[in-house]
């Protein structure tokens, strides 16, 4: 039987791919799980500090105007962060993300941009700008399942800080956005200065009381409010990276099942036909010594 | 039945209490700070410490916070708690290791940005999924 023996370790090397991916799609199923619940867990939050950012822009009994909120006439230097997972494995959900902001850097250049500055979160894209030869200012890497505002405050404070200088005149965040288990969106938005339709109305018209100062308590509380849209959208990516990951290899799986069943057959054939080979020379043997 | 004040603490990481007290105290950056209902609207940032409510029930719940903010509006208080202890020469620290660190990692880079090998790269990306979501029509 030619062949026979080399299918049936094909055979056997495919089922333990997919012992592998099968493992790897519920691994990711129950990551998912725990990452849409800490995105979750990061709603409120960030829906306070919206809402207290909201109040805060319509009380008047201050004159401060912060940097984060006062718009540059001309765009002319711009920063991007860009969330990537670390590890791949997880469809197209990376290619896609980086895709959306090449294109974006390219318009932004034909438009008049002179200057890129990039902050990475994640190890893909980081490996990516790096390979493009893009300006990478600051990235933060190997966040693991959870993602810690502690490992993001240093990265993001780099270009924060580069716009509070006037180094930059916007500051742009590309992620994916979680929408479903079956449906991520690569979205790129507009993260400084802060644009008054995320902030949206405010809900009452207190005078505050500013301890100690109303400078102080407001540049806190911006910071503050940039760190969590920049960790609602790293809790996002990361339901995403789990999602995207699980559908792939849940695509595997099935892949390597049919595969399976494919070699499984041209095997039956193989075996088949060493069998009716066998028997024709036997009876053609017999023939001759009968004859 | 006494007066009571409704107060959320919530962190970037989690909702950590939110519900009804008659009395809130917790560190303050001038000092420590008794929040009765109605109170006057204050903003204040908050030091690392305990958050002490009072609860209607008598019993008392402590909360420990790594600083953040407060916000008292007449019958809400907002306590956005901080999962890290923030400062900042803290912050400048990891910004000004993060800094370093990408520069390091930048010593070879190009100098020009090359998106024709970023959209070549990209391209390949694409057409390789593409190719597998082909080749897994045709085997169904």
């Amino acid at each position: 039987m030619p062949g026979s023996k080399e299918i049936r370790t094909k055979i056997k090397s495919v089922q333990n791919t997919r012992k592998i991916t099968k493992a790897m799609e519920m691994v990711a199923a129950s990551k998912m799980r725990k990452a849409q619940e800490r995105m979750r867990a990061a709603r409120p939050y960030s829906e306070k500090i919206r809402r207290l950012v909201a109040n805060l822009s319509q009380a008047n009994n201050t004159d401060y105007r912060h940097p984060f909120i006062t718009k540059s006439a001309n765009v002319r230097r711009i920063g991007l962060i860009v969330v990537t997972t670390d590890k791949g494995l997880c469809g197209g959900l990376n290619t896609n993300i980086l895709r959306q902001a090449v294109t974006r850097m390219r318009q932004s250049e034909q438009n008049g941009v002179t200057e890129i500055r990039v902050t990475c979160i994640g190890n893909k894209g980081l490996g990516f700008m790096q390979r493009l030869g893009a300006n990478v200012v600051s990235h933060a890497i190997q966040m693991g399942d959870t993602p810690h505002l502690e490992k993001l405050i240093g990265p993001i404070k780099v270009i924060i800080d580069a716009y509070q200088a006037g180094e930059l005149d916007e500051v742009h965040i590309a992620y994916t956005r979680f929408v479903n288990t079956m449906r991520q969106e690569p979205v790129i938005e507009p993260l400084l200065p802060l644009s008054g339709d995320r902030l949206g109305a405010p809900e009452g018209n207190w005078d505050y009381l500013y301890e100690p100062d109303a400078q102080s308590v407001i540049d806190e509380l911006l910071v503050r409010y940039v760190d969590a849209i920049i960790y609602q959208a790293v809790a996002e990516n990361m339901a995403s990276e789990q999602s995207a990951r699980m559908v792939a290899m849940k695509a595997a799986t099935d892949n390597a099942g049919s595969v399976i069943k494919e070699l499984q057959l041209v095997y039956n054939k193989a075996r088949q036909a060493a069998i009716t080979k066998e028997i024709s020379e036997i009876v053609g043997g017999a023939a001759a010594i009968a004859g | 039945m006494a007066m009571t004040i409704h107060v959320d603490v919530v962190s970037a990481e989690a909702s950590i209490f939110s519900g009804l007290v008659e009395f809130v105290a917790l560190p303050g950056e001038a000092g420590e700070l008794g929040i009765l209902p109605g109170h006057m609207p204050l903003m204040t940032r908050i030091k690392p410490g305990t958050v002490r409510l009072k609860l209607p029930n008598q019993k008392e719940e402590l909360i420990f916070v790594a600083g953040g903010m407060l916000e008292v509006q007449p019958g809400l208080v907002t306590v956005l708690a901080d999962t890290a202890i923030r400062g900042a020469d803290l912050d400048q620290a990891k910004a000004s290791d993060a800094k370093r660190r990408a520069e390091e990692a930048m010593v070879n880079r190009a100098s020009e940005i090359d998106y024709a090998r970023a959209q070549i790269e990209l391209a390949e990306a694409v057409a390789q999924l593409s190719a597998i979501e082909k080749l897994r029509k045709g085997t169904h």
